[in-house]
């Protein structure tokens, strides 16, 4: 029997600290979609997400009322566009159709206008990547991604300077909203297959029909526990995030499987993220601060992070039948108000953020840098995160916004769960010669690790 | 799962006359048993947990949820029903 302490405690986590389930994520095939006529591929494409997806956010919305933790969104990841548009000359049609499926289904996001190029690129990638600005100017709810290398492939460094092209030309294509296009676009290192979380989500060739996983949150829980043992040595630290994220981890795995009992559809995973949003009070940074760094970004920074990443996970993974997805704590500038605080006083920079994602659970995410940035900087920050996820067999990733017009010290505007971003400078040296090489970088030595 | 059919309601906020008559006259109103109550007031601040049966309703969970948000309002109370398992899963193994 549970006790009125637990009953009272659960609803503090959600009313005062903010627990809740960030997402249901459905992932969908579009295999059996494939053809070689644009119109017909479209339409049905169109047609099976809305067929799949036609009872997702009224599920999710039972659940949410019925056990009363909030579901902030529902989504849908599909099949990497570039592997089922092989045979037709141009993708923009789909992109239309998965904006006008989501919308039609009444989801939040939905992610998979997706490219899988670690190792080479088809045609059909190729013209992915370079419709992305168009794809993601003329849509709403759609994100993107492209996965540019990997542990066992390398780095395919003709992709790295194509996905750089595609964020400039996306961020003036999105001028009029400070580049907001490029918060919906993701370029990976070690892409998962079942993450559920946006912008980077996609449904891998390696999944099933259908599945539906959960992202859960909750940093506002675990800097509340943290606040009961200030000053005790990082043994006790440990313990106690590991603790609270299996609650929060629980609560994840219970909306699942309701889920997946609910829509007839097989549980794929639950991500066990602490995953930020610009509230007060639901902040990943503030969680590092708890620690005892006077701002997030100082020296001791990247240690507090990597305990906090690995303790989440060794908590969460006990209370959940499948963990998958980015699982960890997520990073990002804008969607963080410790994060934002951070950036904005200059404790926290590029660099420093840079060291941070050896140990996150991505990458370098919705940062804000200088519009007049060069395509070659950002494709070479795009090649450091990736030689960090290569080495270190992780996912990383780079979201990153160059703000046109903006200038260092000025802020971009997304709202809602995107919040606010300082912009923060990049190094003005160019990489120019370096990105312009092309060609791929080897696979790294898996032994010999020093 | 024997606990599937049960439901915690919560009432919080100032205590007045009448909060436990009103609400358990609602739950009387759609032949709802209750099987534990507990409450506590803290600096006036009213706490009330109540674990209902669930097992033989005569209106849907959304109905019941409904008429209790409506007595919350009226009463200017928070009153909440969710299903027993949130509970269970953040707080057993």
């Amino acid at each position: 029997m549970i006790n009125t302490n637990e009953i009272l405690e659960t609803l503090r986590m959600i009313d005062q600290e903010k627990l809740d389930v960030r997402t249901i994520t459905m992932g969908i095939s579009l295999f059996n979609c494939v053809c070689d006529d644009e119109k017909r591929l479209a339409s049905r494409v169109y047609n099976r997400i809305v067929r799949q997806a036609e009872h997702l956010v009224k599920t999710g919305e039972e659940i949410e009322r019925e056990f009363g933790v909030p579901i902030v969104n529902k989504r849908i990841s599909v099949t990497p566009i570039s592997l089922i548009t092989g045979a037709v000359s141009d993708p923009l049609p789909i992109a239309r159709a998965l904006d006008q499926a989501a919308k039609e289904t009444g989801v939040d996001f939905i992610g998979g206008y997706s490219a899988l190029v670690q190792k080479g690129m088809t045609a059909a990638d190729r013209r992915l990547i370079e419709s992305i600005p168009q794809a993601l100017s003329e849509t709403d709810v759609m994100c993107s991604s492209v996965n540019v290398a990997s542990t066992k492939a390398g780095i395919d460094m003709d992709a790295v300077r194509l996905c750089g092209l595609a964020i400039k030309e996306l961020a003036e294509k999105t001028r009029d909203r400070d580049g907001f296009g490029c918060a919906k676009l993701v370029i990976f290192a070690n892409a998962v297959e079942d993450n559920p979380f946006m912008a980077g989500a996609f449904f891998g060739p390696g999944e099933g029909d259908c599945a539906v996983s959960v992202g859960v949150s909750g940093p506002g829980v675990v800097k509340r526990a943290l606040e009961h043992v200030k000053g005790a040595p990082f043994d006790v630290v440990a313990e106690t995030i590991k603790k609270t994220a299996f609650r929060i981890t629980r609560v994840g795995q219970l909306v699942a499987q309701e889920a997946s009992r609910r829509l007839n559809v097989p549980f794929g995973i639950v991500d066990l993220s602490l995953a930020p949003t610009p509230a007060v009070g639901d902040s990943v940074a503030h969680i590092l601060e708890e620690m005892g760094l006077e701002k997030c970004g100082t020296h001791g920074t990247t240690a507090a992070l990597a305990l906090l990443n690995d303790a989440v996970k060794k908590g969460g993974v006990m209370a959940s039948s499948h963990v998958g997805g980015l699982s960890g704590a997520f990073i990002p500038v804008s969607e963080d108000i410790g994060m934002i605080e951070a950036a904005a006083c200059g404790a926290l920079t590029l660099d420093k953020l840079e060291a941070m994602t050896c140990v996150c659970s991505v990458g370098l995410d919705m940062i804000a840098v200088p519009g007049d940035t060069p395509a070659s900087t950002i494709s070479a920050i795009i090649a450091d995160e990736a030689a960090i996820g290569m080495i270190n067999t992780k996912t990383t990733a780079v979201r990153i916004i160059p703000a046109p017009g903006k200038k260092v010290g000025d802020f971009v505007e997304f709202g809602g769960l995107l919040g606010r971003a300082p912009v923060i400078p990049v190094h003005p040296f160019a990489s120019d010669d370096f990105i312009a090489r092309g060609g791929r970088i080897p696979a790294p030595l898996n032994s010999l690790k020093n | 799962m024997a606990s599937a059919k049960k439901a915690v309601v919560t009432v919080l906020g100032f205590d007045r006359k009448g909060i436990i008559a009103q609400v358990s006259h609602v739950l009387f109103e759609r032949d709802i048993n209750i099987l534990d109550i507990s409450q506590t007031i803290l600096d006036g601040y009213f706490n009330m947990v109540m674990v209902v049966d669930l097992s033989t309703p005569t209106c849907t969970f959304d109905v019941l949820q409904k008429d209790l948000n409506d007595l919350g309002k009226a009463l200017g109370l928070q009153i909440r029903i969710q299903k027993n398992e949130i509970f269970e899963a953040m707080h057993q193994v």
